[in-house]
């Protein structure tokens, strides 16, 4: 049996207006347990508090029930008083007098009456609270970012100037990400790539940072503070620490028709190759499709030209396992596929071309040395269409496309249209669209540019297919505000397609136990306050996994990811909230429905040995409860059907108890 | 009349334990009589061909025994009516026996008689009761033998069948049936029909004969937990007998509640109640109610699908528009 | 003799990070509604068992609500969504068993909208108190 003391507060005539604080504090002495029972003016004032520790020093207090403001208010403050007076701070429950009675009731006999069952209700919960403690874990000081584009980047960056160990994993051979493919970022014009490049140079110098090129997440184990990642290196067949980047060998392989996905396979590349010549790491890797040598046994001329000695064609993958302690998502997005779309001829013209490949047409190092030609006879086009909202912003019915806005495309369309303009003057530009989003700083005006200082056509209306006819395209669209149906010829159409999450995150997202949307983009802990944290304790979210971002808000993004792992990381050890969930092993079914309802992940099963009779040993599956990872919603108690699964600190024993004490 | 025979069953069994593949049987035998057919272990063929039956009164579901029995050593063979598969399905996504120590034989089902039905028709004096086609042959003590159309003497469930396909086996003996479009729900709907006066005196009526014997959760292969909340000291409802009207409709609930989207309607509950009380009722309103508000879900057809309080989606209906109320 | 006027028991399950704190505001802009209402505070509204609704109607409660953040809002992400599942079904086999459905409520009500909880608990206890008592789903041992 608990010794319980009962302290009602006054606070000043907040509650004594209404509630007869003398009769509440009465009333309570009389219920089981209560072996003091006092009122007084502020309970939260240094007096009160005092009060409070005498008396459980006085009374050998095992447990405080204060009738007081809202626990939101003042809890924490009487469970710091409780622990200074040498009892477990969850010995200590509020009964909600002020907010929930004395503020809504006018009639002293009615707001008296309450407080005395609110005061009983507590008192019942505490009898059966027992101590708990909250669980500590240690926290390895080292971050994982997945992926590494901008937001990879910067993330990584960031963390690694705070003065912890970051490692990148990026499946491509080099980091740098789409925004390497750019040729300009809006709405300033400059190079995508003088902007991103020194940021791969800062990465590749910085000593607390480690690039895994060419690899990818095997698998996860661990929770927040204690990852444990096994990551696969891809063979590359070049020994990365001896290649010296030269590129002699991706000019002499005699392999030349390899596709090459840095220019979206609108030239050819060796099968041994250097993605670009910015690429970071800069060293060389075979395509194992493509090369002669892993293939037949013969060639072998990349080998014989490299005076670094770097080719390995006998290299294996390679699996490292290493431990962090936060794990960030930055896998990025790419354009949709074009294949659902054939009303816009994207498989049957060479010159219908979505805007990734346009920023690639447009770029210097492109595969056209950035002179803007048509792709089927490199004869400058004089007539470009650019169709907005290819895939995005679909109905939900439709088969095809994307529900949600790409938000991307409106400034980047523009964007293309002014550098078309600007470059080829001769070169007339039309812009289909729904409507034209431009919320974002310095947007709107660079958009108004476009049409009243470019000269770029906009047309309100979609595009309902375009032809090829002859070298040209015949695009048929609607004008809705001229109410018309138009047909107009063009040398170039470029569609702003869709994007969406990599392919890589739904996996990730099953090893980390993060939880995603419907289109595969991360969820976050809350959509407005927790942006950057998945709600899997430990996990993180830069760029557009997340949801469509643009360069600026990516930038914030992984920014403020690295501001949440710093946090984690600069902590020694991690101190959980003790009110989680507790599997009693006994009654575990194994049943995994707790499992299934947990939105952290939190829960685990483990096959354990029991005693079963007549001295044999049962191995039966249970639930085990991650107590770091769990943040006590206790959605999985009502979940588990055998009672097994309880949360401490609001056990279904205490629940019931105030049940019974209102119901009384 | 069944299609296969005792025979048949015996002949794989042999089969299957001559070949090590299994090392003892889960089947039926009879009890006091030939109508009261009841779940047995056989460790030998021998044993089998002195006990082992199978007829029309078969019709205990195996699945919930495999909680027990494949935690033995070596592997059970066991027979599965194309309903007791589901069961066996659900078993296996909520991990409650290990699949490696099972072997399955579905057998096809023509449907159980329940003999309760056949007592109210010939009064009292049953001596024994054979099948021959749709025709049922009742000895009487008083009245010689009887003719009964089978159809007429089916267990409710069996006339509601809604499944002569296995969802789940090793090996099939005999051919599989298909998935019946069955009027399972009509009683349900026909007390949604009921004013809240009506149907509360026709549950209070039902409820109220209930003893608290606790056959229907001891038969019930969903109810497998390792310590049932009614036995729990600690769960806050534990009772071996109800003590009042309330806690008779308490305990129906909550272990309706708790099956809810776990239960394959295999209407055991209602076969085993012996105070006949129609107790599938209860579980078909929750799988009624799932499927209009969630759409289709039949529990073990899926091994390891996510029954539908384990999952949600964000246009779920809201709790004051899944109420009827009073029409 | 005289007639005591009929004040029903309700108890009101609130989640700690939207309703109860709708509740607290609720009083502090002095919303008032009937003292007939006790608030028990839970983590989220998907602790709650059905086991303690029944529990509360055991023990002699007129009415049982259920508080929780809107759907889409929850503290936990998807608490309230298995907590909708769960009384939908619940409320709907309370109602095939004849009890009255007024009796059952699940509202979501945020952190901002005290004057929503404080209405709320208006309209609830004004149609429980026209139910009269709960005689239905009652554990007549547990009565006075």
């Amino acid at each position: 049996m608990q010794r319980i003391g009962v302290f009602v507060c006054w606070c000043g005539s907040n509650i004594a207006g209404t509630v007869d604080v003398q009769k509440v504090s009465e009333a309570l002495a009389k219920e089981p347990g209560v072996v003091h029972s006092v009122n007084y003016q502020y309970m939260c004032s240094q007096a009160g508090q005092e009060m409070i520790k005498n008396a459980i020093k006085e009374h050998k207090l095992t447990g405080i029930v204060v009738c007081s403001c809202s626990p939101r208010m003042h809890e924490a403050t009487f469970r710091k008083t409780a622990q200074a007076a040498g009892i477990n701070p969850y010995m200590v429950e509020i009964a909600n007098i002020r907010e929930q009675c004395s503020w809504i009731h006018k009639d002293m006999a009615e707001g008296t009456e309450k407080a005395i069952v609110l005061g009983r209700t507590a008192i019942a919960k505490v009898q059966l609270n027992a101590p708990l403690k909250p669980g500590e874990s240690p926290v390895t000081k080292r971050a994982l970012v997945i992926g590494g584009g901008i937001a990879g980047i910067q993330t990584a960056l960031d963390i690694a100037d705070a003065g912890f160990e970051v490692d990148i994993v990026e499946t491509k051979p080099t980091i740098g990400g789409k925004m390497a493919q750019l040729d300009k970022t809006f709405p300033t014009l400059d190079c995508a790539a003088c902007i991103l490049t020194p940021k791969m140079v800062d990465v590749a110098q910085h000593e607390k940072i480690k690039i895994y090129s060419y690899s990818e997440v095997e698998s996860v184990k661990g929770f927040v503070g204690n990852f444990e990642v096994t990551i696969k290196k891809k063979a590359r067949f070049v020994k990365e620490d001896v290649c010296t980047g030269c590129g002699l060998c991706t000019e002499k392989c005699p392999q030349k028709k390899v596709p090459n996905e840095f220019n979206l396979g609108m030239d050819n590349r060796r099968a041994i190759y250097i993605p670009f010549a910015q690429a970071v790491p800069k060293v060389a890797t075979i395509d194992a499709n493509y090369c002669t040598m892993l293939k037949t046994g013969k060639c072998g001329v990349c080998s014989k030209v490299c005076t670094a000695k770097a080719i390995d064609y006998t290299q294996k993958d390679e699996f490292i396992t290493e431990k962090y302690g936060a794990i960030v998502a930055a896998t990025g997005f790419n354009p949709i596929s074009m294949d659902k779309f054939d009303e816009f001829a994207y498989s049957q013209s060479k010159d219908v071309i979505t805007s990734l490949e346009f920023e690639r047409l447009m770029n210097a190092a492109g595969p056209t040395a950035g002179k803007l030609v048509r792709p089927s006879d490199g004869v400058h086009p004089h007539k470009i269409v650019f169709v907005q909202c290819v895939g995005s912003r679909c109905s939900s019915c439709a088969e095809k496309g994307k529900e949600y806005c790409s938000k991307i495309c409106c400034m980047y369309t523009a964007k293309h249209a002014m550098l078309t303009r600007d470059k080829y003057p001769d070169t007339d530009v039309t812009v289909f669209y729904i409507d034209v989003r431009t919320p974002g700083k310095q947007f709107d005006e660079f958009y108004r540019r476009a049409v009243e200082d470019y000269g770029v056509h906009y047309i309100k209306g979609m595009v309902g297919k375009v032809s090829p006819e002859g070298n040209k395209l015949i695009v048929q669209g609607s004008d809705l505000i001229a109410n018309k149906q138009l047909k107009i010829e063009a040398d170039l159409v470029v569609l702003a397609a869709a994007i969406e999450p990599d392919k890589s995150a739904r996996p990730l997202a099953t090893m980390l136990t993060a939880s995603m949307d419907t289109n595969d983009f991360f969820t976050e802990a809350h959509p407005k306050l927790r942006p950057v944290e998945s709600p899997t304790a430990g996990i993180f979210l830069s760029g557009a996994c997340q949801g469509p971002k643009d360069i600026p808000e990516t930038v914030s993004q992984a920014g403020a990811a690295a501001a949440k792992v710093i946090g984690l990381l600069a902590k020694d050890k991690l101190v959980g909230n003790p009110c989680v969930a507790h599997s009693d092993e006994m009654m575990c079914n194994g049943c995994s429905s707790c499992e299934k309802v947990c939105p952290y992940g939190a829960i685990t099963y483990e096959n354990k040995e029991f005693r079963g009779p007549n001295r044999t040993t049962l191995i039966r599956r249970v639930a085990q409860v991650n107590e770091a990872v769990c943040q006590g919603c206790g959605c999985c108690t009502v979940a588990c059907p055998s009672g097994a699964m309880d949360l401490k600190g609001f056990a279904s024993k205490q629940i019931m108890a105030e049940v019974d004490a209102i119901c009384k | 009349m069944q299609k296969i025979t005792r025979e048949m069953l015996i002949e794989k069994a042999a089969a299957l334990i001559a070949e090590g593949k299994v090392n003892r049987v889960l089947g039926w035998k009879n009890g006091e009589f030939s109508y009261d057919v009841t779940p047995a272990l056989f460790e030998s063929v021998e044993e089998m061909q002195k006990d082992f039956v199978f007829g029309d009164f078969c019709g205990a579901n195996f699945s919930k025994y495999l909680v027990k029995e494949a935690k033995k050593d070596g592997a059970v063979l066991v027979f599965l009516k194309p309903c007791d598969t589901y069961s066996f399905n659900q078993l296996l996504t909520e991990h409650r026996f290990d699949r490696e120590k099972v072997y399955a034989v579905g057998i096809p089902c023509e449907g159980m008689i329940d003999v309760n039905k056949i007592k109210l028709s010939i009064g009292d004096g049953l001596l024994s009761i054979a099948s021959e086609g749709d025709t049922v042959k009742v000895e009487t003590l008083y009245d010689g033998v009887k003719e009964l159309n089978r159809n007429e003497v089916l267990s409710e469930r069996c006339l509601n069948c809604k499944s002569k396909k296995h969802v789940a086996y090793d090996e099939l003996i005999g051919e599989d049936g298909e998935v019946i479009d069955s009027n399972r729900f009509d009683e349900v709907e026909k007390l949604e029909k009921m004013s809240a006066d009506e149907r509360f005196a026709f549950w209070q009526n039902e409820l109220s004969k209930c003893i608290r014997c606790n056959a229907c959760r001891d038969v019930c292969p969903a109810c497998t937990c390792e310590k049932c909340v009614f036995d729990n000291p600690n769960s806050g409802v534990e009772n071996k007998a109800a003590a009042n009207s309330f806690e008779e409709r308490m305990f129906h609930i909550i272990r309706a509640f708790h099956v809810a989207g776990r239960c394959t309607d295999c209407g055991e509950c209602s076969r085993v109640c012996p105070q006949h009380i129609p107790l599938h009722l209860l579980n078909r309103k929750f799988i009624k109610d799932i499927n209009s508000f969630y759409g289709d879900y039949q529990a073990g057809e899926e091994v390891g699908s996510r029954a539908p309080l384990v999952n949600y989606t964000k246009e779920d209906i809201e709790p004051c528009d899944a109420v009827k109320g009073d029409e | 003799m005289q007639v005591k006027e009929y004040k029903p028991k309700i108890v009101a399950f609130c989640c700690n990070w939207c309703s109860y704190a709708g509740a607290d505001l609720a009083g502090s802009n002095r919303l008032s509604y009937p003292a007939e209402v006790k608030v028990i505070r839970v983590p989220c509204s998907c602790r709650v068992n059905p086991m303690f609704i029944l529990r509360a109607f055991q023990r002699g409660a007129d009415g049982v609500i259920l508080c929780g953040c809107h759907p889409g809002d929850c503290h936990y992400t998807s608490g309230n969504y298995y907590t909708r599942r769960r009384m939908a079904l619940l409320f709907s086999m309370l109602d095939y068993l004849g009890i009255e459905k007024e009796r059952t409520r699940v509202e979501w009500v945020s952190a901002a909208e005290g004057a929503k909880f404080a209405a709320t608990m208006n309209d609830f206890v004004a149609t429980v108190t026209a139910l009269g008592e709960n005689k239905r789903l009652e554990d007549l041992r547990c009565k006075k």
